[in-house]
């Protein structure tokens, strides 16, 4: 009989798409088959409310599945009844898909009185995790950690029911047949009920390390101030901001929680999202001198369990020595969290693969990524239109290291891994090499990477053996704004701020605080802000006096640095600058807003971690709002135009003397830097230069920072990150669009 | 100085400044130097040159003299060879105060005494303002290795110990406070000095002696990593360990240098085996050049990186290869 043939794409596997498809073709009366190949979901349809049965396809689709095409053709269709083909067939392999939260069903079952009832592994195909436990590839139970536990009965009738929200989730367990959970002290096991032990430990005011989804974390009661202090101590982070975990109504007590946020926070991703603290005070020792903090709800039914257990808000910390990567194993947990922790819950489903907990904020100008891990990860992102069909690695930068495949019209951009120079680390950026492209079957023909030779990333992308295309840092910033923007190849040229840490320009100076016109394929420099010397280059991030010493030096106000940091060893530093001695010139906009905080009094001496001056900027600026922004000087050179902060310097020296609050300089700091560059970029859309604005670097997680740019750029089109943080962890998506841009112009 | 062409103002330039103070044995222009020292059975000759050009010339604890000699004579004992005759050329740039050569010669003369090796042949040139900066030495040395004793990075097995002479970094700090007319809090010296004696001393000390490297350009980081690439083993360092003086440290911090990559003139690493690395230690700290000898790492089974370096607080950081010039990555 003639029927349909319908071809449905997208993030469509391992997310209870077929089971899905037949309660579909039960309900419009469609006779046929579903299955999965390596293009998505094959739906075979005949008789019934066919119409009715394909817009459905995506109308109603479950929670984890995200449908990019539903393409219906006429077909000859035998079928009676409907069935669901078991996947298989060469090229037929089933993606894995993130890690999910669990659902209202599952916890309403651990919290119920059915035989889950206080399981902490309880799972079902809209939940539970994915990634975290795969160990080979096609996805079913044989591949993940949870190959060691065999079904119950009970269990594979659920399994294996097409009506039941277990059907074919691969994790699925119960506590008959599943992982086990138990408390653990001083090295040995502790009868009891395990979460209420565990429990005990954070009401006393002491530290648990708890096995979670993608990694150990540490754990303490985070309104215990006492509590926080002893982490603190006891992990070497004496500063850093801790995360939090708790359940929504816990959350509301002590954040402003919008609309957007609390979307944000019930995602099945459960980020870790940035609230702006209000109401009931915790202790300012979980995120000293930040007007956030960063809160996630519990994502597993553990979490959950340990949630209801305690009834306060969790600090939720990953659990690690200091600079190395989280822990996984249960026994590199015993070992390396023993000086730290005082119990751990611990359990016996292993974890394949580590996974940060991932950061985003909500901002005017909506969600933002700032660390893409846990619950995105690996997930895909269409490319824009018009690229070439080629498979291109690449391999993005040095600091927040992660990878970059495309592939098919789609780029998996990889997690979060960290600063490659820790060996750790560095072992794991190569496992995620392998395991990309074993995952995402991928066979590249070009290699893309910085142009910075000092990069680990770089090395590695020169040891493939495969042409190499190496791309200008704020380039592949700018390129992945526009690639995430799903800005056309052929779209025009645009105006690029990037404001940004640093990175190797062509020149050989060090850029960091930009305006780039360009594309994918090419760029020119056209605006930048007048560089300084870096002194003790990558020394010069870690202690902000040394940015403040220049830009006053650079403004005639040595007296007034010499006041302000009586401690440095300035004569030192000013000799370093003036003989070049590892003083590179830089036009860094990360280092400007180092150099203000310090200004400020803000950490001068010493950051203890990275972004701490410049975040308390951000959080000084915030709680005074509304202040004209410093004047930048404009000077057009021969090669383009310099924004010179030395004005700006001056105006909030004066500011300082006349005794203006440092809330309303840091303020006014921002206002002008936004005003300065936004300034330049619309002026390129005006003179028809530029078609939109992008703006991206790491200096725009500043939500104030973009908001204000987002203002003074008016009603020119600007494009955003959202999906891909705007800082290095998005580098290898540009780098990986550049590469293929320059492939096809070749 | 003028340059001239042999003439007669260059025989006297000669005469006055290098033949007087190094006296060749033989008129000729030629070294002849006696063999008995390969008479031994299985004894082989050990054979190096190297090129000296250091700005500025003289520093704080030597000049390039002192550092030609020092250089050559420790790639001949690294190797295991006892240093016995170098030769010494010159390249000098027109105008050179002579006064300088005369310093330079005799800080030459006197390292060579001290080495106990004989400077026996010798060139110099004048070349004309600009083409070379002041003076460039090219040394080459001959040494005797005696029979039995083969030292090389391929012997390095895992678990041997990776021991140091003494501190690191004093050159390379020296000579950039040098150049960039740094201001000093305490004055600090190049450690350019002569290794022979010690590793003759650690040899007979240590018979199964694995390798030695002197610790010069690219500092420690370097010497380590070409030796666990050529032995296809790791070798992890323990940050706290490392020899560094307090002043070296403080520059470093300041100036945002890694005291890993800093040059040293008279610093080695070498690999014993565990069993011998107390005799190893006992040696070098009864020797001037080996008092602050100290363990800073041992070798392991090859992992993803030859050197890593684990610090006090945990946490496990590569210590590459220098890859070009130094340029900031924190983005
Ligand atoms: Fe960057
Ligand atoms: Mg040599
Ligand atoms: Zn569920
Ligand atoms: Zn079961």
């Amino acid at each position: 009989m003639t029927g349909r043939r319908i071809r449905v794409r997208g993030q469509v596997q391992g997310v209870g798409f077929r089971p899905f498809v037949w309660a579909l073709a039960r309900r419009f009366g469609v006779s046929g088959e579903v299955s999965n190949d390596a293009e998505g979901v094959l739906v075979l349809a005949a008789g019934g409310d066919l119409d009715g049965f394909e817009a459905a396809l995506s109308a109603e689709s479950p929670v984890l599945a995200r449908v990019d095409a539903v393409e219906g053709v006429p077909a000859e269709v035998v079928a009676e009844g409907f069935r669901i083909v078991a996947s298989g067939g060469p090229g037929a392999e089933t993606r894995v898909t993130p890690d999910a939260a669990s659902c209202s069903d599952c916890v309403a079952e651990i919290f119920g009185s059915g035989r889950r009832a206080g399981y902490a592994f309880t799972n079902c195909t809209n939940c539970g995790p994915r990634y975290t436990i795969l160990t080979g590839l096609p996805y079913d139970r044989a591949q993940t950690t949870m190959a060691g536990f065999v079904l119950c009965d009970a269990c594979r009738r659920d399994y294996e029911d097409p009506a039941d929200r277990r059907f074919h989730a691969q994790p699925v367990a119960c506590p008959a047949c599943g992982p086990r959970l138990w408390f653990e002290q001083d090295g040995g096991e502790v009868a009891g009920d395990s979460v209420a032990l565990a429990a005990e430990v954070l009401a006393r005011g002491e530290v648990l390390a708890v096995k979670g989804l993608g990694g150990f974390h540490l754990a303490c009661d985070a309104t215990d101030a006492e509590a926080v202090a002893a982490l603190r101590a006891r992990k070497r982070r004496p500063a850093k901001p801790f995360a939090l975990m708790a359940p929504l109504v816990q959350v509301v007590r002590h954040a402003e929680v919008s609309e957007a946020e609390r979307v944000l926070l019930q995602d099945p991703a459960a980020p870790i999202v940035l609230l702006e603290t209000a109401g009931e005070a915790l202790p300012e020792g979980l995120a000293p001198g930040q007007g956030r903090l960063g809160w996630m709800l519990p994502y597993t039914p553990l979490h959950h369990l340990l949630c209801a257990a305690l009834g306060r808000p969790l600090v939720m910390t990953s659990g690690n020595v200091s600079g190395e990567p989280q822990v996984i194993g249960n026994t590199e947990a015993r070992d390396k969290l023993a000086a730290i922790a005082d119990g751990f819950l611990m359990h016996d489903r292993d974890i394949a693969r580590r996974l940060d907990d991932s950061v985003e904020r909500v901002t005017p100008q909506g969600p933002m990524v700032l660390r893409r891990a846990r619950g995105r990860v690996p997930g895909t992102l269409p490319l824009p239109e018009d690229f070439p069909d080629r498979q291109v690695v690449a391999y993005g930068g040095q600091m927040k290291a992660a990878i970059c495949l495309v592939k098919n019209g789609q780029a998996l951009l990889g997690h979060h891994l960290g600063e490659l120079d820790e060996a750790l680390t560095w072992e794991a950026f190569l496992q995620a090499d392998r395991d990309y492209a074993a995952l995402f079957d991928h066979r590249p023909e070009l290699v893309a990477c910085d142009l910075h030779e000092g990069f680990r990333s770089t090395q590695h992308a020169r040891s493939k053996g495969l042409p190499v295309t190496e791309v200008q840092h704020h380039h592949a910033h700018l390129a992945a704004c526009l690639g995430e923007a799903l800005w056309p190849r052929d779209g025009g040229p645009v105006a690029g701020i990037v404001l940004d840490g640093l990175g190797l320009g062509p020149d050989g100076t060090i850029w960091g605080g930009e305006v780039l016109l360009g594309d994918y394929a090419s760029f020119e420099r056209r605006a930048w802000l007048t560089p300084a010397p870096l002194i003790g280059g990558d020394r010069a991030q870690a202690e902000p006096w040394r940015n403040a010493l220049v830009r006053l030096d650079a403004a005639g106000l040595g007296a007034l640095a010499d006041g302000l940091f009586p401690d440095a060893p300035r004569d030192m530093a000013r000799q370093a600058a003036r003989a070049g001695v590892n003083a590179p010139m830089s036009s860094s906009a990360g280092r400007l807003f180092d150099a203000v905080a310090a200004m400020l009094g803000l950490c001068p001496m010493r950051q203890s971690y990275e972004g701490e001056a410049a975040m308390r900027l951000e959080a000084l600026a915030v709680a005074e709002p509304g202040h004209p922004g410093y004047d930048f000087g404009v000077v057009q050179g021969a090669k383009g135009l310099q924004l010179d902060p030395a004005e700006m310097v001056a105006a909030l020296a004066a500011d300082l003397a006349a005794g203006l609050s440092p809330g309303r300089i840091a303020w006014r700091f921002h206002a002008g830097l936004a005003r300065a560059f936004a300034g330049v970029a619309r002026g390129l859309v005006e003179q028809g230069e530029a078609r939109a604005v992008a703006l991206t670097g790491g200096c725009f997680q500043n939500a104030l920072l973009l908001d204000l740019t987002v203002a003074a750029l008016g009603d020119v089109p600007v494009l955003l990150h959202r999906r891909t943080p705007a800082n290095d962890g998005g580098l290898a998506l540009g780098q990986a669009l550049v590469a293929l841009a320059q492939m096809e112009s070749r | 100085l003028a340059h001239g062409g042999g003439g007669r103002a260059m025989r006297d330039l000669i005469e006055e400044v290098f033949t007087g103070v190094f006296r060749p044995e033989s008129g000729e222009d030629q070294a002849r130097l006696s063999s008995d020292a390969l008479q031994v059975p299985g004894a082989r000759l050990a054979f190096t040159t190297d090129s000296y050009v250091v700005t500025p010339v003289e520093f704080p604890g030597g000049d390039i003299g002192k550092l030609a000699v020092c250089g050559t004579v420790n790639d001949l004992a690294v190797g295991g060879a006892q240093p016995l005759w170098l030769s010494a050329s010159f390249i000098i740039e027109e105008g050179c105060e002579i006064a300088l050569l005369h310093r330079i010669v005799a800080s030459m003369a006197r390292e060579a005494e001290a080495a106990g090796v004989k400077i026996v042949t010798g060139d110099t040139k004048v070349v004309e303002k600009g083409s070379c900066d002041t003076v460039f030495i090219t040394t080459s040395g001959v040494g005797v290795i005696p029979p039995g004793r083969d030292l090389g990075a391929v012997h390095i097995r895992p678990g041997d110990v990776a021991i140091v002479n003494g501190v690191l970094g004093d050159h390379g700090a020296t000579i950039l406070a040098a150049r960039g007319d740094l201001a000093l809090s305490a004055p600090l010296q190049s450690d350019c000095q002569a290794l022979g004696h010690l590793m003759a001393a650690v040899a007979g000390a240590c018979p199964n002696l694995r390798a030695a490297r002197d610790a010069t350009r690219g500092g420690l980081a370097s010497a380590l990593n070409e030796m666990a690439e050529a032995a296809n083993v790791s070798v992890e360092l323990d940050e706290a360990s490392l020899p560094l003086r307090p002043e070296v440290k403080g520059m470093c911090e300041i100036l945002g240098l890694d005291p890993l990559y800093l040059a040293n003139e008279g610093a080695l690493v070498l690999f014993v085996p565990e069993a011998e690395a107390d005799a190893a230690l006992a040696t070098m700290r009864a020797l001037p050049s080996g008092r602050a000898a100290v363990i800073v790492g041992r070798a392991t089974e090859r992992g993803s990186v030859p050197v890593r370096m684990t610090s006090a607080f945990g946490g496990t950081r590569i210590v590459d290869m220098l890859v070009g010039e130094q340029l900031p990555r924190i983005c």
